[in-house]
């Protein structure tokens, strides 16, 4: 037995866990399908479509205001239907009571959890992108730094979100009862099923002040161009900041 | 030197209901030391808050002189855990699992190393899922010495585990000990305890109800031992209660039981040889840390169900009591067998109709029960 000497340690307990995470989320396959492939999926769809590639809502083509809406969909699918799950499921199964007695704590393994949707959206939503470019030839977005900010500021308040379904969920089945409801009511504001731009007046302010609504509507005005209305980058850090504080105070080990 | 775990007047309740009411015991460096209880006996409720995941109501605890809660940052980085519940990602293999847990750690083992003392060397791809209950475990104390611990609590070890897998284990624990790791095993298991352990705390109603090593519980209860033979002829009662070495005598038909001291074997296959009487189907009981346990805290109750007897209990498990033991730190149980004989405890019945299977001892020349040889 010579396991009692000291072992030359590789790497961060974050940065292992985040990698191990990484891997687990991309062998588990439905993650990866659901947040890449059914995005990509749709876009492919609602490209091959005429309709949307000649209908122009205030001078722009429907498939173009659709792409913003696709990368808050991936987003929203890593925030809601993901991350609670996989928080909770852990929680339930012992995995989080496990780690709980290990030196790492609940920052890092939140923190980790994180890491890998961001990284997730960043290779989904770079794909959508370039897709949209090449396949369909939608402009990229004209703005790059206002919509890389704005994707950035909305990933961080949907994550939020999700993390504190996730601590404050009872158990798993509800976590994800909540998570799966706030998509498809998240997804509405952010114009999946009609835009923002064709919304009567008392939607569109709604959509603006959701935080799906926001992310979009900061991504459309970058895509188009302009830097988005500070409003929303604000009312994106707001939502951040305050349900991450809540997901902090709220989580559970067990 | 100071104990490497001090647990003083702890006392724990969840709203009403007193999970620990006052616990106190502490655990030398080096030993294997037990936490013997019927299920709710507060068992589980002390080593959680020992591994500072929960809060005392009341008392103190030290575990390598720091404080559980308030230290916790440091105590995790030398106290390895084994959790009754804990599980990890079905898909997370074990390779994987160990390489994570190692970075935790300061001055982590060997993740390889470890596996392959641990018999996991060939299942470093395999998924946690994918894993029997046996190897779980073995990968679960892995992961509890995966960080180099100076102590090791260790919850219901071998619960589900088949008698082969357990018997394993058993071997596992004395192994790690063997490297120097202090133990603390929560069990309801009696074998286990007695197998493994250096001394046991017995906790009944959230109370420590005894603290000694297995052997001297043992013996606590039960003078010494009782034999039991058909006669080839009848013979009068006052025969054999007449030696010193024998404290009573019952019949059953045509079963004769006597209780005695440790000497009480030698004394009555002399007595009966020396009569011409043939002393038909001998066997020999002795009192072991489960007679200590039901006569301690008043009865089996939900701790011994009939699958632990069975598990614990059978084929090779027969084998005698072990004594001093070959491990390191086990010389000071006292042997069971012939010695000084501590006086029969005050009141206890002989526990001649318990339905159980018994330690027996067939007879032999020389009336020493001789541990079989090593089993496996």
């Amino acid at each position: 037995m010579s396991a009692t000497s000291a072992f030359p340690r590789r790497g961060s307990a974050l940065g292992r866990l985040t990698r191990t995470e990484l891997r687990l989320f991309v062998r588990e396959k439905a993650g990866p399908a659901f947040a890449i492939g059914l995005p990509l999926a749709l876009l492919t769809v609602f490209g091959t479509i005429p309709y949307y590639r000649r209908h122009e809502v205030g001078g722009t083509p429907l498939l173009d205001l659709y792409v913003p809406i696709l990368c808050a969909f991936v987003l929203a699918t890593l925030a809601f239907n993901w991350l609670p799950a996989v928080l909770a499921g852990y929680r339930e199964k012992g995995v989080l009571r496990r780690l709980r007695t290990t030196p790492v704590g609940p920052a890092r393994v939140l923190a980790a959890q994180l890491l890998v949707a961001l990284a997730t959206a960043a290779v989904a939503v770079t794909a959508l992108l370039l897709v949209a470019r090449l396949a369909f030839g939608v402009p990229l977005p004209r703005q790059p730094y206002g919509y890389a900010a704005a994707l950035v500021l909305a990933a961080l308040a949907l994550m939020a979100i999700g993390l504190f379904v996730a601590a404050a969920a009872p158990h798993g089945r509800a976590a994800n009862a909540v998570g799966a409801t706030l998509f498809y009511v998240m997804m509405f504001f952010a114009g999946l099923f009609l835009p923002i731009a064709a919304m009567p007046p008392l939607l569109r302010h709604i959509s603006r002040a959701a935080p799906l609504g926001a992310a979009a509507q900061a991504l459309t005005d970058a895509a188009g161009g302009r830097w988005p209305h500070p409003l929303q980058l604000i009312t994106l850090a707001g939502y951040a900041v305050a349900f991450c504080a809540g997901a902090i105070r709220l989580f559970r080990w067990e | 030197m100071p104990a490497v775990i001090e647990v003083r007047h702890l006392h724990k309740a969840y709203g009403a209901d007193v999970a620990v009411d006052d616990v106190s015991f502490s655990v030398e460096r080096g030993e294997i030391f037990g936490v013997l209880g019927p299920n709710g006996a507060g068992k589980t409720t002390t080593v959680e808050c020992v591994e500072g995941l929960r809060t005392p109501d009341r008392g103190e605890i030290r575990v390598l002189g720091l404080d559980p809660r308030r230290e916790r940052a440091e105590l995790t980085q030398r106290l390895g855990v084994q959790l009754q519940d804990g599980r990890l990602p079905d898909r997370l293999t074990v390779g994987e699992a160990l390489r994570l847990y190692a970075s935790f750690y300061r001055r982590p083992a060997d993740p390889l190393a470890l596996a392959d003392a641990l018999g996991l060397s060939g299942e470093l791809r395999t998924p946690y899922a994918a894993l029997s209950g046996g190897r779980q475990q073995r990968l679960s104390i892995a992961l509890a010495l995966v960080g180099n611990p100076e102590v090791a609590v260790l919850d219901e070890l071998t619960t589900g585990l088949d008698p082969q897998a357990r018997r394993d284990t058993w071997d596992l624990i004395r192994q790690v000990q063997a490297r120097g790791v202090t133990i603390v095993l929560v069990t309801h298991f009696m074998a286990e305890a007695e197998r493994l352990c250096d001394r046991v705390a017995v906790i009944d109603g959230g109370r420590v109800v005894a603290l000694d090593t297995p052997a001297a519980l043992a013996e606590r209860v039960q003078g010494g031992q009782t034999v039991r033979f058909r006669p080839s002829v009848p013979f009068a009662d006052s025969l054999l209660t007449g030696l010193p070495e024998v404290t009573g005598l019952t019949r059953q038909g045509d079963a004769v039981a006597v209780t005695g001291t440790g000497d009480a074997l030698a004394a009555v296959t002399a007595v009966l040889a020396r009569h011409g009487i043939v002393a038909e189907r001998l066997r020999l009981e002795q009192a072991d840390l489960e007679d200590a346990f039901v006569a301690l805290t008043g009865g089996p109750r939900s701790a011994r169900t009939p699958d632990d007897d069975r598990g614990s209990r059978t084929g090779s498990d027969h084998e005698s009591r072990s004594g001093p033991g070959p491990g390191p730190g086990r010389g000071s149980s006292p042997d069971p067998g012939p010695g000084p004989v501590p006086p029969p405890g005050p009141g206890r019945e002989p526990q001649s109709d318990r339905d159980r299977v018994s330690r027996s001892v067939h007879p032999a020349p020389a009336p020493t029960p001789a541990p079989s040889p090593a089993s496996e």
